[in-house]
């Protein structure tokens, strides 16, 4: 079987126990509409503050809400032996590896959507400039799943996974945040010119967790 | 007949505690090989070492031509495991569980749903996985490693937990093995049941000394004790 069979079937897996479980739907998504509204109450009424601040304040509920996604990635994996039946299958590293992070970043662009309605109609920002907010978010997604899926993947043995994941994944993806808020910044104060370094830096990062995912998972899987 | 597994003074350790303490074991294709032994006495490692679970310490180990010490991966596509857990999803139907496992190694879906007759599951089809009783559950997780059509099959306790009908169906499974090219490994404690099925009986005892290996290579009179081979 080729690499995107292999890729999609994995893929295909996830997705599907999520679509039955509706654990994204039913609380991560409810999550991070809470935390964007908490923000809200914190900052204040006063839509200038909340204007400012608003990529910021959605990148960071992206991440929390990131840590529930891969908690649950890595969840479904635990129950009934299933990790080891992954092991069994045959299936390659580099393709587990994409095809979790795959459904992973699906279903964080979902999450995404859904807190861009929120930060337009809550926050009273308008999103002018399109393509590089579009390409930041996109690369930023696959950033964070594919350093979501590698650090799950690497304290997915442990009992203490659950807690252990937050305090090694944020750091790591803080260049994650650092970058989609600045290219969110520009895109919202219609400076293209000024996003695209960021969606550049992005893409780096994107592409470099990705390499390193693929390499690393199916070792990391073998001693979890 | 080529070994399909060969073990020379395997050695796994479970922390620092060796599970395993020096095994030796060959099993040809198409053999049925029944694996006694009490409770702890390594049956479980010694076929999670099989399907490469588990490193190997020390000694040598084979497997479908694989040598385990140096890959742990290639043979699992032409073996399957029926352990203590049945390695699906609460959230899949039985059906897709089992589509999931036969494409991943390669296999259509006509023959996970072979399989899934085969196992008499066909009216658990679309039943979600959580929803089965456990005697449902082991025969799925039967069904699951048949459907990858295997050359070596490992089963561990495959009768814990099934009804008469289901010991009958995994019965014919195993008796079919020989006729299939099918390799067999079987842990279990119902002796005398398992006995009437298999083409010979290792003994397994663990002791601070290791384990102890009894083999009797006579096909189809199993002797439940023999003349040890191999102690370590």
């Amino acid at each position: 079987m080729n690499l995107w069979r292999e890729v999609k079937l994995v893929a295909g897996k996830d997705l599907r126990i999520e679509a039955r479980s509706k654990v994204t739907l039913q609380q991560i998504v409810p999550f991070g509409m809470i935390v964007l509204l908490l923000f809200a109450f914190a900052l204040d009424p006063d839509r200038g503050i909340l204007r400012r601040v608003a990529p910021g304040l959605f990148w960071v509920t992206v991440l929390l809400a990131a840590l529930l996604a891969v908690s649950r990635s890595f969840g479904i994996e635990a129950d009934n032996g299933a990790r080891d039946g992954l092991r069994l299958s045959g299936l390659d590293g580099p393709a587990l590896f994409l095809g979790k992070a795959a459904a992973l970043a699906i279903e964080l662009l979902a999450l995404e959507v859904v807190l861009t309605l929120v930060v337009v109609l809550v926050y009273g920002i308008h999103l002018n400039t399109w393509l590089p907010l579009t390409l930041a978010t996109i690369a930023a997604t696959i950033g964070v799943a594919a350093t979501g899926t590698l650090y799950g993947v690497l304290a997915a043995g442990l009992r203490v996974r659950e807690t252990l994941v937050p305090v090694l994944l944020l750091p790591v993806v803080a260049p994650v945040l650092l970058g989609a808020t600045r290219a969110w910044e520009a895109a919202i104060d219609g400076i293209p010119s000024d996003a695209w370094p960021w969606v550049g830096l992005l893409g780096v990062f994107a592409l470099l967790f990705t390499a390193i995912g693929m390499l690393a998972f199916g070792p990391l899987l073998e001693e979890a | 007949m080529p070994h399909v597994v060969r073990l020379r003074a395997a050695v796994c350790l479970l922390g620092r505690f060796p599970a395993l303490a020096g095994v030796d074991l060959d099993a040809a294709t198409g053999e049925i090989v029944l694996l006694s032994g009490p409770n702890g006495a390594g049956k479980t490692t010694l076929l999670r070492l099989l399907a490469g679970l588990v490193p190997l310490y020390s000694g040598e180990a084979s497997v479908l031509g694989v040598d385990l010490a140096v890959d742990r991966k290639s043979a699992r596509r032409d073996l399957a495991l029926v352990g203590h857990e049945t390695f699906c999803y609460d959230d899949l139907t039985v059906r897709e569980n089992l589509l999931f496992s036969a494409r991943a190694a390669g296999r259509s879906a006509a023959e996970a749903d072979a399989a899934l007759e085969r196992l008499g599951l066909t009216r658990q089809a679309d039943v979600a996985h959580r929803r089965l009783s456990s005697g449902q559950r082991r025969r799925l997780a039967i069904a699951v490693a048949m459907s990858r059509d295997p050359r070596l099959l490992l089963l561990d306790e495959p009768h814990a937990g099934l009804d008469a009908e289901g010991r009958e169906v995994l019965d014919a499974v195993v008796r079919a093995a020989p006729a299939e090219g099918r390799t067999v490994l079987m842990a279990s404690h119902e002796l005398e049941h398992a006995r009437a099925m298999v083409t010979r009986e290792v003994a397994i005892t663990s002791g601070q000394a290791g384990v102890r290996h009894d083999a009797a290579p006579t096909p189809a009179s199993p002797q439940p004790t023999s003349t040890p081979e191999n102690v370590s």
